[in-house]
């Protein structure tokens, strides 16, 4: 049977809780991984490994966080996102919402988009293919 | 020198698992110290055996290619202490393995009696960090370390 979203989110929730060793409330849809919940480079794979043993789902590397494309020099131009690298990083992450980026394309506000909801977009949309 | 906190390896599974031991005694001088008339082998110490046994296991997976180091400790839970006289053992299984890392899943044993879990994160250094610049050769499985293999598969037959 197909999990719901508020299944997905507890799933999700669990496995930021043993990752990050962070505490139940600060796990909310809305919480950046890096800023609020502390999250460092290496985590970011570790995330992915629970997140493929929990769900029984393989994530192909840099699908769930594409951060590759900003080391593509067509993508980025003295530290933004060029319009290409905007339109290249929307499609490869249609689980997160980048409206926001646009305005001010600079590469460090990437961890901003790495939020909870990103994770559990991701999921579901893993789980419904 | 390379400080080993395993004395041996007494199985080894290629690409699968491992088992170490190692002989707690009073002759390590940092007993002494932790705790004065209490000595215990302090846990960091079995995590970095555990370390050790399941870095080597993952570096021959990698055909010793690759520069494994310790990115992250996912989990430790010890239940008991190790004193002088006790036989620890570290199992470590592999869970995960691709280019870049590897997570592992160990068991540690104090004579025989499961005392602990520990779970491991490894990085594959020339794969995860290519722009790092770091040196050609393989300062992690050098000397002591290979040592400890070889010293195995010479006791279990050439496997």
């Amino acid at each position: 049977m197909a999990l719901s979203r508020d299944e997905i989110f507890s799933r999700v929730k669990s496995v930021l809780i043993e990752a990050l060793g962070v505490d139940d409330d600060e796990v909310n849809e809305t919480a950046t991984l890096s800023d609020d919940l502390g999250a460092e480079s290496i985590d970011y794979l570790d995330i992915v490994f629970r997140l493929e043993k929990d769900f029984s789902i393989k994530i192909p590397r840099g699908e769930l966080f594409p951060d590759d494309l900003l080391n593509n020099p067509e993508y980025v131009d003295s530290g933004k996102l060029t319009e290409v690298g905007l339109a290249k990083l929307t499609e490869a992450m249609p689980h997160a919402d980048l409206s926001g980026f646009a305005d001010d394309p600079d590469v460090s506000r990437m961890p901003d988009f790495f939020t909870v909801k990103t994770i559990v977009n991701y999921v579901e949309l893993k789980l419904a293919a | 020198m390379r400080w080993i906190w395993i004395d041996a390896f007494t199985e080894f599974e290629s690409k699968k698992r491992a088992r170490a031991i190692k002989n707690v005694t009073l002759s390590e001088e940092h007993l002494h110290d932790h705790f004065p008339g209490y000595p215990v082998l302090p846990p960091s110490l079995m995590i970095e055996g555990m370390a050790q046994t399941a870095g080597i296991l993952v570096g021959e997976a990698c055909d010793f290619r690759e520069k494994v180091l310790l990115a992250k400790i996912r989990r430790a839970k010890f239940t008991d202490y190790c004193v002088p006289g006790d036989q620890i053992a570290y199992d470590a299984r592999i869970e995960t393995i691709e280019e870049a890392a590897s997570t592992i899943e160990g068991t540690v044993f104090r004579n025989d009696q499961e005392i602990g879990t520990i779970s491991l994160m490894f990085s594959h250094a020339d794969q995860a960090t290519k722009n790092l610049n770091l040196p050609e050769h393989n300062f992690v499985f050098n000397g002591q370390f290979m040592d400890l293999l070889n010293d195995y598969r010479i006791r279990a037959g050439g496997k």
